[in-house]
């Protein structure tokens, strides 16, 4: 066997790469984070829509996302495949175990609760890059900047306007010599804020973002120590941003998302 | 005595490694708190055998908290329920009077039941002469302080060497990981100059080892290191990792 076929394949290997993968997606989580951000913005939709673009387009991102899907496909199959193993290595279950006095129930729940975000990223998937890729449900808006007042509008396009590339910029006169920008582009705002009006996916989203901090409040630390990054000049940090970065704020800010439009 | 229990003792029964096995109660009257866990066990088997039954057949040896024999899985935790001791050195004053005591073997495919709470433990020495050991002659003991070594690492290998191998750890995961015992008896060696010559070659056999037996993979839920009679802390398991990705990426192997 292949020295590094060997090393993936022990159980401590298959641990590096639960670990790396987990550590990876939690860093598309700040991204993912950062960016729909600008959900929040009150410009109808125009930063927001202007970056999906962006984020779909720009060559290195499109190769990051592609090594994105790959890891969350690998991390759910090898988190699916550990779990059974491990069941495997105990046949014969206790009459009586008491695992809370030993551990915490997050990391007795690993498997569970990171299932249950395996089925929210395919459904989350399903509302929002499959729509904008390939649905016909996301229209064309066009958002229009008076350049010398700064005021600003938009306009959805027909349900039938399509245009060659996503997002697509002009400069016109009106016939009294004011300047406007424009520019019409795809809108996901639009869909994310239509989708948001129906409150069972509000609460599906908002009940899966706990599925999301609980796997990360054991998840994120728990990398650490199977990189073997367990010192007690930095084991305070990784617990700290473990607990209040990735399994409060991050979760907080996805929730408050679908909450938002939902009463917008 | 006031002070004496009432106990309904729920034990497993199984005749060997192939029967079925299932729980069998017995009421026990008049238990000291002064007493053992094992004690009170001897005092079930004295009754047994005078009434002509089989007695539980249990683990132990020195009863002291040293050997690592005993094996008991009580109320659902390895060694009962206090922290930082064996079951031979857990008294019968940590339960109430009237209380039902479940009484359980290690559960793992790699700790088959020999006889009723008897597991085969040999799992873990087929580990330890994978590589849990040193090669260096013998012959005439060295001065003591020959080879310089820090106070803090020879107080780290101490405690990591302190494990007793008694397979609390297995028994507490539930994935029955033996990472905690392996990563001790990795340690005692990564931690001191006499380990270094076989650091890589030794924590590659023994995690290989450990594999073929059959043991979970770790999911750090830090389950072992809580139960652990000797106290064993999870930073070994974190040194192992280290010297296992280390070693897989720069020796020869």
């Amino acid at each position: 066997m292949n020295w590094v076929t060997k090393m993936f394949s022990s159980s401590i290997g298959q641990k590096f790469i639960m670990a790396l993968t987990g550590l990876f997606l939690c860093s598309f989580l700040v991204i993912h984070m950062v960016g729909n951000l600008q959900l929040f913005k009150a410009d109808d939709g125009l930063a927001f829509n202007t970056y999906a673009v962006f984020m779909t387009t720009f060559p290195v991102i499109k190769f990051v996302s592609y090594v994105l899907y790959a890891s969350i496909i690998f991390h759910a199959i090898k988190g699916l495949m550990l779990v059974s193993k491990n069941n495997k290595a105990r046949p014969v279950k206790y009459a009586v175990q008491n695992g809370a006095a030993n551990s915490h129930w997050t990391s007795r729940s690993m498997g569970i609760l990171g299932t249950l975000v395996l089925v929210f990223i395919v459904i989350h998937m399903k509302n929002f890059w499959f729509e904008y890729k390939f649905g016909h449900e996301v229209g064309y808006t066009s958002y229009f900047t008076n350049i010398a007042t700064g005021e600003t509008g938009s306009r959805a396009m027909e349900a039938e306007y399509k245009q060659h590339n996503k997002i697509e910029e002009t400069m016109v006169s009106s016939p009294d010599g004011q300047q406007y920008k424009i520019v019409v582009v795809k809108d996901l705002y639009k869909e994310v804020a239509t989708e948001f009006k129906e409150w069972w996916l509000v609460a599906l989203y908002v009940l899966c973002m706990f599925a999301v901090a609980f796997h990360l409040y054991h998840g994120f630390q728990s990398a650490f120590q199977t990189l073997g990054i367990n010192h007690s000049k930095y084991n305070g940090l990784i617990k700290f941003i473990g607990i209040w970065v990735f399994s409060v704020l991050i979760p907080a800010g996805f929730a408050a998302m679908p909450i938002f439009f939902f009463f917008k | 005595m006031e002070n004496n229990l009432n106990l309904n003792l729920k034990v497993w029964r199984q005749k060997n490694a192939k029967d079925k096995g299932g729980f069998e109660e017995y009421k026990l009257s008049e238990i000291s708190t002064d007493m053992s866990f094992l004690e009170m066990f001897d005092v079930l088997n004295e009754r047994l055998i005078v009434e002509g039954k089989d007695p539980v057949a249990f683990d132990h040896d020195c009863r002291e908290g040293i050997c690592g024999a005993c094996s008991m899985f009580i109320n659902g935790r390895p060694h009962g329920p206090k922290q930082a001791v064996t079951t031979c050195q857990l008294h019968m004053r940590s339960f109430k009077d009237g209380e039902t005591i479940v009484v359980e073997p290690w559960r793992a495919e790699p700790f088959p039941v020999i006889k009723d709470l008897v597991v085969d433990r040999s799992a873990f020495d087929r580990i330890m002469s994978a590589g849990g050991f040193v090669s260096i002659n013998t012959g005439n003991a060295q001065d003591a302080n020959a080879i310089p070594i820090s106070k803090e690492n020879a107080d780290e290998a101490f405690a990591a060497a302190a494990c007793i191998g008694c397979g609390a750890c297995v028994a507490a995961c539930k994935n029955a990981s033996a990472m905690l015992f392996v990563s001790a008896k990795v340690s005692q060696f990564a931690l001191l100059p006499q380990g270094q010559p076989e650091r890589s070659a030794r924590v590659m056999e023994m995690v290989a080892q450990m594999d073929n037996e059959g043991f979970g993979a770790c999911t750090n839920t830090g389950a072992c290191s809580a139960e652990c009679p000797k106290e064993i802390s999870l930073t070994h398991i974190a040194r192992m990792n280290r010297d296992y990705l280390m070693a897989e990426l720069t020796s020869n192997k």
